[in-house]
């Protein structure tokens, strides 16, 4: 009954370390000497670096550094630069973007102009970070998919800080920087228009994110429960199946009747994942702008039902919202 | 006879545990054992008692057919089929069917001489099917404080219930589960990429290897987890990410009836901050 399930290696061997094929077209080399670490082999690889940071990646960790610091100084300046009121308020601390009467135009500094300049850095991070998976890739001669990946998570912070504002007139749609603000921007938006759970893109979006999360568990369990055969070498047994493949695509024929391959369960994780923000973020980019109110979309189109009001007329917020145009 | 060119060899007698070879066969790509007769039993009479559910609704449509739990009056007592008892039955199918599913995964990974990971992370679905309508319900006293049966009423509950907490996203052990989520997520996301960028390269390019997939990594973020470590960390994550989701919910009621962003109040609390006015 107690058979080893290979949670952890229990052995580990140190040979040379890789240092990778050498940089070719580029003036920077990767950086740091590698060495093992004991920990990190009880679940994974011991080997840790080098790194290989690169024009574009000095360039975007600049970025997401400029925008950090912005965050966390206007932070810091909202309780009158007190350190520990900055410590014990932190959760709470929020750099907020322009107020609605601003509509797009580029308020001063301390009334959205700092919120404004770290989403542009922010944004220069991510994009820079995109170049730089896509020209690792390309120079090791990989395919291109994670940069792409990349993207799909770029355009959901792309919708939320940049293109439904601009459809909507106005920055201060968009969501403040800080770890409870953006939570409470989160629950007062769905409020706002409806209850986003009857956003079918919403629906979508979760669909993809849990069946992200049972993917990832069931191909893991799959390939733990074959590597006595090998089986975490994927590639190989693509290319060239054997027992391990073949005894995981049994499994689950027998269990649900259909199995992937070796290679088509990277093709269904990549597109759930993938779709996961592609879809949440049409679901962001359609509320406020194609659709006020997803119940009485829902409704109206026989999702949900018609209660009969039991209170007075309410009036529609949309019509008092003084930041719409 | 639905069979895979090499799967002939493998459909070999043996590594049940219940039933002996009574039930040792396949139908279609399909393997039953005792424990596929018995999911088939729960997954059929479950799914016929929620269409006669359905059919003593007020709708066939889709999106609206509801079979509620019973009314919070009933507490942990039995109500009568039309109000509630229905959903109590089709809830003792529905576990009835996860655990036979669970066993009967056991029984094919026995049969194919393979680790027990799939059953052992199938299991932690079903303790958070389990926390929310068997658990919670019995610390709080009553099967009404469980999710409903239906596509927009039980996201109906979902919100309802969030709501009921003020605000469920300062709940920390969701905080924690939806971290989770999206960080598997977006593991899920690296893992796939990497694994298709090395067997579809470039244009002209051979398949490349689990070296060029390592230096990828080391080359992007200064270490690469490795073949084998990868589906180790998925699972971790997507396990931890279900348990959460689990805590977070037995906790709210049972163990917290304020609003959640109200829980945050110790931190502020704390007798460190004195020195801070």
């Amino acid at each position: 009954m107690t058979e080893y399930q290979n949670i952890f290696t229990r052995v580990q061997i140190r040979g040379p370390l890789h240092a990778g094929p050498p940089v070719s077209g580029s003036i920077f080399q990767r950086e740091g000497k590698p060495f093992y670490s004991y920990l990190m082999g009880i679940i994974g690889n011991a080997q840790v670096g080098p790194l290989y940071l690169g024009s574009l990646g000095v360039a975007s960790l600049i970025s997401g550094f400029i925008a950090i610091e912005i965050i966390g100084l206007n932070m810091w300046a909202s309780v009158g630069w007190n350190p520990i009121l900055f410590i014990r308020d932190l959760p709470w601390l929020a750099l907020e973007p322009p107020a609605p009467a601003n509509g797009l135009r580029i308020p001063p500094l301390n009334q959205g102009g700092w919120w404004l300049m770290a989403g542009f850095f922010l944004t220069a991070a991510m994009v820079l970070w995109f170049f730089r998976m896509y020209r690792r890739a390309r120079q090791l001669g990989l395919g291109t998919h994670m940069a792409w990946a990349w993207g799909a998570a770029i355009w959901l912070y792309f919708v939320l800080g940049f293109l439904r504002p601009l459809l909507m007139g106005s920055w201060g749609e968009a969501p403040p920087f800080g770890i409870f603000p953006h939570l409470d921007w989160t629950v007062s938006f769905s409020l706002r228009y409806g209850n986003l759970y009857y956003d079918p893109f919403h629906m979508l979006s979760i669909v993809f994110l849990y069946g992200s999360v049972l993917l990832f568990a069931m191909h893991a369990a799959t390939i733990l429960a074959v590597s006595r055969f090998g089986g975490e070498k994927e590639v190989e047994q693509s290319v060239d199946r054997g027992t391990a493949s073949e005894r995981a695509a049994l499994f689950w024929r027998w269990t649900m009747g259909f199995n992937a391959t070796m290679e088509s369960i990277h093709r269904w994780a990549w597109w759930f994942a993938v779709l996961t923000p592609l879809t949440g973020g049409i679901g962001i980019l359609l509320t406020g702008t194609v659709t006020d109110n997803w119940f009485l979309w829902a409704v109206k189109h026989g999702v949900a039902p018609h209660y009969a009001p039991i209170y007075s007329h309410a009036v529609d917020p949309a019509t008092l919202q003084g930041g719409k145009p | 006879m639905a069979m895979l060119t090499f799967e002939k060899k493998y459909r070999v007698p043996g590594g049940t545990l219940l039933g002996g070879d009574l039930f040792d066969y396949w139908v279609g790509p399909f393997y039953v054992g005792f424990f596929g007769v018995t999911a088939a039993f729960f997954s059929i009479l479950g799914t016929a008692l929620i269409i006669y559910g359905a059919s003593q609704g007020t709708t066939w449509n889709i999106w609206q057919i509801n079979i509620v739990p019973p009314d919070v009056s009933y507490g942990l007592g039995f109500a009568p089929l039309a109000k509630g008892g229905l959903w109590q039955v089709i809830t003792i199918c529905a576990l009835g069917a996860f655990v036979s599913w669970a066993l009967r995964e056991v029984e094919i990974s026995r049969k194919l001489g393979i680790g027990l990971h799939v059953p052992f992370a199938f299991s932690f679905a079903i303790f958070a099917y389990f926390s929310l309508e068997v658990i919670r319900p019995i610390l709080m006293g009553a099967w009404g404080v469980a999710f409903p049966y239906g596509i927009m009423s039980h996201l109906d509950w979902v919100s309802n219930t969030g709501y009921q907490y003020l605000n469920f996203e300062y709940n920390p052990a969701h905080m924690i589960a939806v971290t989770l989520f999206f960080t598997t997520t977006f593991a899920l996301a690296l893992h796939g990429s990497l694994v298709l960028s090395a067997l579809n390269p470039a244009q002209g390019e051979d398949v490349k290897t689990a070296e060029h997939e390592d230096t990828f990594f080391r080359d992007f973020i200064g270490y690469s987890i490795g073949t084998l470590g990868i589906h180790r960390l998925g699972l971790f994550l997507a396990l931890a990410a279900v348990f959460f989701s689990a805590v977070c919910i037995i906790i709210s009621g049972p163990f917290w009836t304020a609003g959640w962003p109200e829980w945050w109040s110790w931190w502020l609390n704390m007798p460190i901050w004195s020195g801070a006015h």
